[in-house]
């Protein structure tokens, strides 16, 4: 079984710092309740582990390798360029270890009716994935936009046996996703279990989901001591939510010397409502049961987001991100749609991978960053996924320029 | 500041009176915020006893289709949550019932609560209910609301163990909301089963005013919940009617005719 070194647990009630909680209806302050308890026993179990450990090796198809990135490090100018290949895990991204682990949580508290959202598509093939495998049955909200955009992941979820569910509420994207599956728990509590697919939510999830995730920066920091002989000089990650930033950033949190950055949507420019870099243009809030940074108006409504990739398309960040920002532990930078899409098909060109729009983000932000770190550092970024959900978007985009 | 009081002598009296309570929703400015006003004035001529205003909010996810889409009409006519206070404000002296917003979190905690708390006080609100405040989360806002005179209602659901409605008891104060059943807002053709023996269990801990709500629309249903509960609270079948007759020139004398029918004391036009 997989040894949990770190114990990084927020305080009772949920909070890291000032940041997490639980604000969610009265209703749901029991089942949360439960689940809380029923996950910190899952933890604890070493039968539990041992078969989260059995699937994410036979089935999910972990240790994903760590691949240095030779010829975009040489494009970059700079330092080496390390890329943690997520997107070779069964399904195609990082979601599958928090669905797994989550699938497996839920049978073993006797929910057999899954209800989860999806922005990219990515967490609801993973969850669609993981009740097909476990026998759960399971139900999907996606955004009405996100459906149209990536209509790939739509096709994949029903051939795996999900019902989709279509949002046409407020943006039609994924916080109106996580509204309707929030209202669908309310109303099911009884048997369903609600799989939350990012460090978001109310407390458990922010810790859940990054313990299932924990793994990716458990294996990375073996891979890179041994490939690179050092850790990294920095680690760079995409940040929608933040569960794979998350994911990768929790083992190394105590190695001081290395920054972790995470890399939020620019989208068009930032300005009100077109872009998703909550560290760039909002502030402390309450969203959808937790309380971190938020893009709102003056009068706290949820400000309207825009991204190229659906996954990073959404008004809020997991609750420990913004406690590590807070710290001075991790920083946040953003990248442009444009930036996104050049790394996009640098990636291809150059390494022969089409990287998830999400995580094209991440990889445009490590190309400026190696520049300016220089050859003797090393940058590991984390591929959250890979892009064949993606293909149709940028050819499109590219028709259109 | 002193209280108000208005909530505590309102049920008082309904249980001097042995007369079943209406506590009435609506969202600050659907269809606008003119018209919102006049129908809180016609719903307190026609006998509410406690008014429950909705503050519009992006994201209402504990509310069904109809309380969204009344939030949409609000948010697009102008709705906010200063909007919303400064037409409680203009009705004020004109009403005689008790005044009780209904927010999420964010709106209020986005003004800051001591801001929030003072601007309400001044209003001439009467109570407050968070709807993703749970009692764990709402110490410091249920003493900033106390300390402007102002209640913190806190709901109670099927779900809510015994010992968290002992404590919502001893820290709410005004009223109990109780969740009649499990899910978002929304009409119902009947009162919940499980509704009489959830008031009955609330009823054990504490002698606050229990208003029971989520699914009510009839005169019958205000007299079924009244049997057990000091109250029946009618939110998205008054938000429907609103609604199907906001086009229409007498809207404000319909709204103030369906509450003198849920009352059960006149005729209901549907619209």
């Amino acid at each position: 079984m997989t040894p949990i070194t770190t114990r990084r647990d927020p305080d009772a009630r949920g909070y890291f710092g000032e940041f997490g909680g639980r604000y969610v209806p009265e209703t749901l302050v029991e089942p949360v309740e439960e689940l809380e308890r029923a996950y910190f026993a899952a933890r604890d179990d070493a039968a539990f582990q041992a078969e989260l450990d059995r699937l994410l090796k036979h089935y999910v198809g972990r240790p994903t390798p760590i691949f240095e990135a030779a010829r975009l490090s040489a494009a970059a100018g700079g330092a080496r360029i390390f890329l943690k290949r997520e997107d070779l895990t069964h399904t195609g991204a990082h979601k599958i270890n928090n669905a797994i682990g989550q699938a497996l949580l839920a049978a073993r508290m006797g929910k057999r009716r899954i209800v989860a959202e999806t922005g990219a598509g990515q967490h609801g093939v993973a969850t669609a994935t993981a009740c097909a495998l476990l026998g759960l049955d399971c139900h999907v909200y996606m955004g009405a936009e996100d459906m149209d955009r990536q209509a790939l992941n739509v096709v994949r979820m029903r051939l795996l046996g999900a019902e989709v569910l279509r949002v046409d509420a407020g943006s039609k994207t994924l916080k109106d996703a996580i509204n309707e599956a929030m209202r669908d728990w309310v109303t099911n509590v009884a048997d369903t279990y609600y799989l939350l697919g990012s460090v978001l939510g109310p407390h458990p999830y922010p810790l859940m989901v990054r313990e299932f995730q924990s793994v990716i920066g458990r294996e990375a920091r073996g891979q890179i001591l041994a490939l690179a002989g050092t850790l990294p000089t920095a680690i760079v990650a995409c940040v929608g939510g933040g569960s794979n930033a998350m994911g990768i950033f929790d083992a190394f949190i105590e190695d001081r010397d290395v920054r972790l950055i995470g890399v939020e949507a620019g989208g068009e420019q930032i300005i009100r409502g077109r872009h998703a870099a909550r560290f760039a243009g909002g502030s402390a809030g309450v969203l959808q049961g937790t309380r971190t940074f938020v893009l709102q108006d003056d009068d706290g409504n949820i400000e309207l987001t825009h991204s190229i990739s659906a996954g990073l398309d959404y008004a809020a960040v997991g609750p420990e991100h913004a406690w590590l920002r807070a710290i001075g532990r991790s920083e946040y930078a953003h990248v442009n749609d444009d930036e996104a899409l050049a790394a996009f098909q640098t990636l291809a060109r150059l390494e022969g991978i089409l990287p998830a729009l999400e995580s094209a983000h991440a990889i445009a932000y490590a190309m400026r960053l190696a520049k300016e770190l220089g050859p003797s550092a090393t940058v590991l970024v984390n591929l959250s996924g890979r892009g064949d959900k993606d293909v149709q978007t940028v050819e499109k985009t590219l028709a259109e320029k | 500041m002193p209280r108000s009081n208005r909530l505590e002598q309102t049920f008082a009296q309904l249980r001097a009176e042995k007369r079943p309570g209406l506590v009435t929703f609506t969202t600050a400015g659907d269809p606008d915020l003119p018209r919102s006003a006049e129908i809180l004035k016609a719903l307190d001529r026609a006998g509410a006893d406690v008014l429950e205003i909705g503050v519009p909010f992006s994201d209402p996810l504990a509310d069904g289709p109809v309380i969204q889409r009344a939030t949409e009409r609000a948010l697009a006519s102008g709705g906010s949550l200063r909007a919303s206070l400064a037409m409680i404000a203009t009705v004020r002296p004109q009403i005689k019932a008790p005044m009780v917003i209904f927010s999420y979190a964010n709106p209020l905690l986005r003004m800051g609560l001591d801001a929030f708390a003072r601007q309400a006080a001044d209003a001439g609100v009467d109570g407050v209910l968070a709807l993703d405040l749970p009692i764990e989360e709402a110490n410091a806002f249920r003493e900033t609301l106390a300390a402007s005179g102002i209640d913190t209602i806190f709901l109670l659901s099927p779900t809510t163990t015994d010992a968290r409605i002992q404590r919502a008891a001893e820290l709410g104060s005004g009223f109990l909301y109780g969740i009649s059943r499990l899910g978002v807002t929304g009409a119902r053709a009947q009162v919940a089963s499980g509704a009489e023996a959830m008031v009955r269990r609330i009823r054990a801990h504490t002698t606050m005013p229990i208003a029971l709500g989520f699914g009510i629309s009839s005169p019958e249903h205000v007299a079924e919940v009244c049997a057990y509960a000091d109250a029946a609270v009618v939110g998205s079948a008054l938000v429907s009617m609103i609604a199907e007759a906001s086009a229409k020139p007498d809207l404000i004398d319909r709204v103030e005719g369906y509450v003198r029918w849920l009352k059960g004391a006149g005729q209901h036009a549907h619209a």
